[in-house]
Parts: C-alpha cells; sequence; structure tokens
C-alpha cells in the first residue's frame, strides 16, 4: 500500500525549526568551548528565516497532512508576531543569560523548539495537531522557568507551572474527547460542517467545549485559571517572564481564536456567554490586584491578564471585525510588552539585577532616555492618545459597541481607568521621586530594541497601522472565510 | 461467555482501581495498579484491539508501573502524611466530585448523534487486516505529522531532564585514553639522585 507524500510547501517553517533545533543541539554538544552565543544567534537567525519563509508559502488557504495542518493569512499574521517576538527575546535573553552567568546551550534550542510548538498550535486543524503542538510549546516553557536550577524561586516556578500545566492539558484533553465522542471527529473542518447543518447539538458537546475553553483560558492566563501567572512571572529568570509574556500569549490567542471561529463558529451562542465572563473577570483583577504590587515583574503579570480580558473581548463578539481588533491589539500589546521588558532587563545596580517599582525612582535624573522610554511605553499601556495602545483599546471597544456588547465595552472602558492608575505611578515614581541607586549603562542590544519599540508605538498611527489594520482584516477574513 | 468474561474483568479493574486510592501501602497501591491495567487489557482484548491491549502491558505494566514501583520504594512515602488533611479536604472534594458526577450524568442521559453527525463519525477500515497492520498502515502515513510532533514532543523532554539534572561535578576520576596514551614521559617519571646513606 503506497501513499503519496504529502505537500510539505506549507509547513516548510516548521520543518525548518524541527531540523534547525536539532543541529543547534548536535553544535551545542560537540562545540569545543561553550557555544551559547553562538547557538544563541543562529536560533534567532533560524526563526527570522522561518519568519520569511512563512511570508513566502502562506498566503491562500492551503490544508496538508491529511487535514491536520493548515496555513491561511491568519497563520501567517499570528507566526510571524511569534517568531519575531521570540527572535528578538532571544536576543535580548542570551546576552542577559551571559551577563549573569547563567547561560547554558540549552536555552535557546529550548526556546526554538517552543517557537516550532507555537507554530503548530497556530496551524493546528485538528485536536489531535492542537494538543501535540501545545505540548511541545508547554513542555519547553515550563523547562526554561525552571532555568534557573540553583535557585528555589526559579524551580517553584518552573515546578508549580508545570504540575498546573499538565493539569490544564488533561481537562483540554477531556473536553476533546468528550467533544469526539458525541461530534464524531477531531478534525476542525468537519466539526465546523456538522455544526453548520443546524442541528440540535448535544449537551455532551457543549460540556466538552468548556472543558476545552478553561484550558485554552489557562493557557493564556485568564481569569480564573490565572493563579500561576503572577508566581511564575515572578520566579522565572526575567528574561524568560519578558518571553513568556509575548509569544506564548499571542500563540495560545491565536489558537484560542481559530479553536472557537473554526470549528465552533456557530456554536457562539453555546460560548459567548463564558467568554464574557472570562473577559470581565480578568480585565478586573488585571485592574484592580496590579495596583499593590511592589515587584514590577508581578506588575507586568496582572497587567498581562488584563491585556488578556481585553483581547477576549474582541472574541466574545465573535464576528470578523472582533477577530481583527484582537489581532491589532496583540501586535500592539507585542510592541509594548517588549520594549518594557527591555527596561526591565536593563534594571541593574550595583553590579546586580533589581526588579522592584522602588529601584526606578528618579530614573529621569540618571537615565533621562531610559525614563522618557519607559514613559512612553506606560502612557502607551493605559491607552492615552496618540500612543499606540489607545488605538488597540479603540478597534477592540468598537467592535463591542458595534455588536451591541455595550456593558462589555463600558467594564472595559472603567478597568482602563483603574489600570491606567497604576501605570501612571510608574511614571510619577520615575519623574518625581527621589534618586535611587543609579543604574548601569544599557546593553546594546536592549538599547537597539527600547529605541525601535518606542519609536514605534509613538508614531503608530502614521506607519504600521495602516498596514496593520490591512493585515489583520484579511487575517479575520481568512479565519470566518474557511 | 463474553459477557461473563467482560464482567469479571470490568468488576476487577473497578475493585482494584479503587484500591489504589485506598490502600494504606503505596507499594501496595503500585502492585493494584498493575492489576488494574492486566483486567483493562483484557477488556481491551475483548473489544478486538489486541494492538493496543499488548501496548497497555509492555509499555504501562512493563515500562511506567515498574518505574513507580522504584519511585515509591526509593521515596518512602509514609502512607500517614499523605493523609492527614484527608477529612479537612473531605467535604470540598465531594461537592466538586459530586459536581462532575452531576455533569457526567447529564451528559450520558442525552446521549445521542444527529443525523448529519452519524456520516461524520470515522469508518473502521474493514479490508481485514489485523489490527497492528492496520495501525501501522495509517500512522506512518496519514498521521505522520502527528507522529513526528510526539517525537519533538518527547524529544524536548529528554533535554529537559538532561538539562535539569546533569551537573559537572568537579574531582570525579575519569580515564581518558588519549591523554594517557601521549603523555610525555616526563610528566611520568622523576629520575633523583640518591645520595648514598640519605635517602631522599
Amino acid at each position: 500500500m503506497v501513499s503519496e507524500i504529502p505537500n510539505l510547501y506549507p509547513a516548510l517553517p516548521e520543518i525548518l525549526l524541527a531540523l534547525a533545533g536539532m543541529a543547534l543541539l548536535m553544535l551545542g554538544v560537540f562545540h569545543k568551548t561553550d557555544g551559547s552565543r553562538l547557538i544563541g544567534n543562529l536560533g534567532a537567525a533560524v526563526m527570522i528565516v522561518a519568519a520569511v519563509l512563512v511570508v513566502v508559502f502562506g498566503g491562500a488557504r492551503q490544508v496538508t497532512f491529511n487535514g491536520l495542518f493548515v496555513t491561511d493569512s491568519f497563520a501567517v499574521y499570528a507566526k510571524l508576531m511569534v517568531l519575531i517576538s521570540s527572535a528578538v527575546t532571544l536576543l535580548l535573553a542570551v546576552k542577559w543569560l551571559e551577563q549573569e552567568n547563567i547561560i547554558r546551550f540549552e536555552f535557546p534550542i529550548l526556546i526554538v523548539f517552543a517557537a516550532l510548538g507555537m507554530c503548530a498550535m497556530i496551524s493546528a486543524n485538528d485536536f489531535l495537531a492542537l494538543y501535540l503542538g501545545l505540548e511541545t510549546q508547554s513542555l519547553a516553557l515550563y523547562l526554561v522557568a525552571a532555568f534557573q536550577r540553583d535557585t528555589v524561586r526559579s524551580t517553584e516556578a518552573g515546578l508549580k507551572y508545570f504540575v498546573l500545566g499538565a493539569l490544564a492539558s488533561g481537562v483540554l484533553l477531556y473536553g476533546v474527547s468528550l467533544v469526539y465522542g458525541f461530534a464524531g471527529s477531531t478534525n476542525f473542518d468537519v466539526l465546523a460542517r456538522s455544526f453548520a447543518a443546524g442541528e440540535p447539538v448535544s449537551p455532551g458537546v457543549v460540556v466538552g467545549l468548556v472543558f476545552i475553553i478553561c484550558a485554552l483560558a489557562f493557557k493564556c492566563s485568564a481569569v480564573p485559571f490565572h493563579m500561576w501567572t503572577p508566581d511564575v512571572y515572578e520566579g522565572a529568570p526575567t528574561p524568560v517572564t519578558a518571553f513568556f509574556s509575548v509569544a506564548p500569549k499571542v500563540a495560545a490567542l491565536a489558537l484560542f481564536l481559530r479553536v472557537m471561529i473554526s470549528p465552533f463558529g456557530d456554536l457562539l451562542a453555546q460560548w459567548q456567554q463564558v467568554i464574557i465572563a472570562i473577559s470581565i473577570l480578568s480585565m478586573l483583577v488585571g485592574g484592580f490586584a496590579a495596583i499593590v504590587q511592589t515587584n514590577i515583574k508581578r506588575l507586568m503579570a496582572y497587567s498581562s491578564i488584563g491585556h488578556v480580558g481585553y483581547a477576549l473581548i474582541g472574541l466574545a463578539v465573535g464576528n470578523q471585525a472582533g477577530v481583527s481588533a484582537v489581532l491589532i491589539y496583540l501586535a500592539i500589546y507585542l510592541l509594548m510588552n517588549i520594549g518594557t521588558f527591555a527596561v526591565i532587563l536593563s534594571m541593574r545596580a550595583n553590579g546586580r539585577m533589581v526588579e522592584g517599582i522602588g529601584d526606578l525612582a528618579g530614573l529621569s535624573k540618571n537615565r533621562p532616555i531610559m525614563a522618557a522610554a519607559i514613559a512612553v511605553m506606560m502612557f502607551s499601556m493605559a491607552g492615552v492618545p496618540p500612543f499606540a495602545g489607545f488605538f488597540g483599546k479603540f478597534f477592540i471597544f468598537k467592535a463591542a459597541v458595534d455588536a451591541g456588547l455595550v456593558p462589555l465595552a463600558v467594564v472595559g472602558v472603567l478597568t482602563s481607568v483603574v489600570a491606567a492608575f497604576y501605570y501612571l505611578r510608574i511614571i510619577k515614581v520615575v519623574y518625581f521621586d527621589d534618586p535611587a541607586d543609579q543604574f548601569e549603562p544599557m546593553p546594546t542590544h536592549a538599547r537597539f530594541v527600547l529605541g525601535v519599540t518606542s519609536v514605534a508605538v509613538v508614531i503608530f498611527f502614521l506607519f504600521p497601522l495602516p498596514q496593520v489594520l490591512v493585515a489583520a482584516g484579511n487575517a479575520a477574513k481568512a479565519l470566518f472565510g474557511a | 461467555m463474553t459477557a461473563f468474561v467482560f464482567y469479571v474483568f470490568a468488576v476487577l479493574a473497578v475493585a482494584s482501581g479503587a484500591m489504589v486510592v485506598t490502600a494504606r501501602n503505596p507499594v501496595h497501591s503500585v502492585l493494584f495498579l498493575i492489576l488494574t491495567f492486566f483486567n483493562v487489557a483484557g477488556l481491551f482484548v475483548l473489544l478486538g484491539a489486541e494492538f493496543v491491549a499488548m501496548i497497555l502491558v509492555i509499555v504501562y505494566v512493563g515500562a511506567v508501573a515498574v518505574l513507580f514501583l522504584f519511585v515509591v520504594m526509593m521515596l518512602d512515602i509514609h502512607a500517614v502524611n499523605i493523609r492527614e488533611g484527608f477529612v479537612k479536604m473531605l467535604p470540598m472534594g465531594t461537592v466538586v466530585g459530586l459536581v462532575l458526577f452531576a455533569e457526567l450524568v447529564l451528559v450520558v442521559a442525552t446521549w445521542g448523534f444527529g443525523p448529519g453527525i452519524e456520516v461524520a463519525r470515522a469508518a473502521p477500515m474493514t479490508t481485514g487486516l489485523t489490527n497492528t497492520e492496520a495501525i501501522g498502515v495509517v500512522l506512518y502515513t496519514d498521521y505522520i505529522y502527528l507522529f513526528q510532533l510526539s517525537g519533538i514532543v518527547l524529544l524536548v523532554g529528554m533535554i529537559g531532564s538532561i538539562m535539569l539534572t546533569l551537573r559537572a561535578r568537579s574531582g570525579v576520576h575519569r580515564q581518558v585514553a588519549l591523554e594517557q596514551a601521549t603523555r610525555p614521559l616526563s610528566d611520568c617519571i622523576e629520575v633523583k639522585k640518591v645520595a648514598t646513606g640519605k635517602g631522599i
């Protein structure tokens, strides 16, 4: 029985990442001296090449590997965000770990495999492919969280994340098995067709769907499945926190969008209230719990929970405008978070890293440019126009109001006022408090990243916004066109 | 006859499953777990899925359960300590268990397939292959993507376990043949001139 070779072109970026990961592993093992920096740079280069391949071979919708794998404009958009942000955070991370003298060559390799898992998640067209992609990504993330294995904080973060993550995977599989049992398939296209037929949905499918939503909410740290986030963000080494807050979050939300819209799009009435509840809770917790934080990494954890809440408004809307708003929001979120973490990674005084908000006090006197960049990032996160963050929130709220979900938009606006308090407090600490110890100069990498992101955040409405609007619109159309 | 065998396996599987969580001694728990695996394997054979049955016995009993046994014996867990919070957690656990059970009852009570869904259900192969062959036919063709991705998951797990546990310890003696063979003579022998009657 001879079967034909599947069309490999749509999956070329993933194949490249997998092969490169293994090649780099060999290089690391047999390299005479410590090749961590070389492998880090190569890993970032591989991800950029993969991003190019994504653009070259992506575009029109293609399904391959017997319906398990799909590429479309949505996948291209999400994968570009994931790969570029992974590459940037990897470069920042390698530099930082080198400085702290805890670098080992496995780190960049795990990031490459995590990126592979994320791409597989985004391109999943079947629950089995989804699960395996998610596991590849999660395993790599548990490991990098525990990377600083000689400190209790880091190992505790890794262990906590692992145990809770394993539980979430179990919940996901339980949900998938219920859906498979009651709907007869794990393939997204087949499921979409059978739900589109408009027959009454059996409660088994709905219960399964709720389990799946719980697991996906865990993976993108939405309330009430957010407990792990502050502890893991605080305990993991800072560059790992930076990585966690960008690429995996985007991948998890992209997966959330695809699963809800593509197979379960016709069951909108069944899952809309669940997403609305999760979204409101996330915005509230993200807004109020962050106020009392003194550690900047914990603050960023709550901030990211809040941002996930806003992004989920777009999913709750459940139409093309909503999805496109989520995609715009994610792009802006990436930009702001990478910039902010470039600063946090450079908070180094008296030869050691500090991470308290109080350590930023009076930064404007010692390092005026760094202080100005933080101010830009915080204004943008708070959603003050004309910075990028404002447009992200604007499109989300507009989509919600247009779809008649006015209460959701009102809660969103109110919680962003609350959130503005702690973002503006950082600006107050930086500009108006008595100077604390002076920071050492920023490394070149971080300075470059911070420069690019803050310029992009300031002139966002001029340069990337029109292009991002078009790309996000196409991506959303591809998700609904299927 | 088949029904009788089914009930024997099923009752034993459930009973030994209950013993896994109630046994006082963790070693007994693991042994009951092995018994559960055997009984479930028996159920798979009754279903005509002999490949899955064999895999269950070989992988779960042969590798996983034996590994459990080693871990349990080496860690020397005291069962008394594990049960300390039992009474405190009982009400909460009961509530969660009841809610899940009620959900399951709701789901199973309304079991039924819509007409459109019946068509979508994966049809079994009817080509007269044994099920080992049937799995082999699809595993490396239709499901090659999943097969390879599982391989990557295992690879990441392997890298991780090495990364988290391997330590380059100092002071460990190791034989390096190349170093031994290429050692210059001057490092090995020192010629001393010993004066008579004095020693070194």
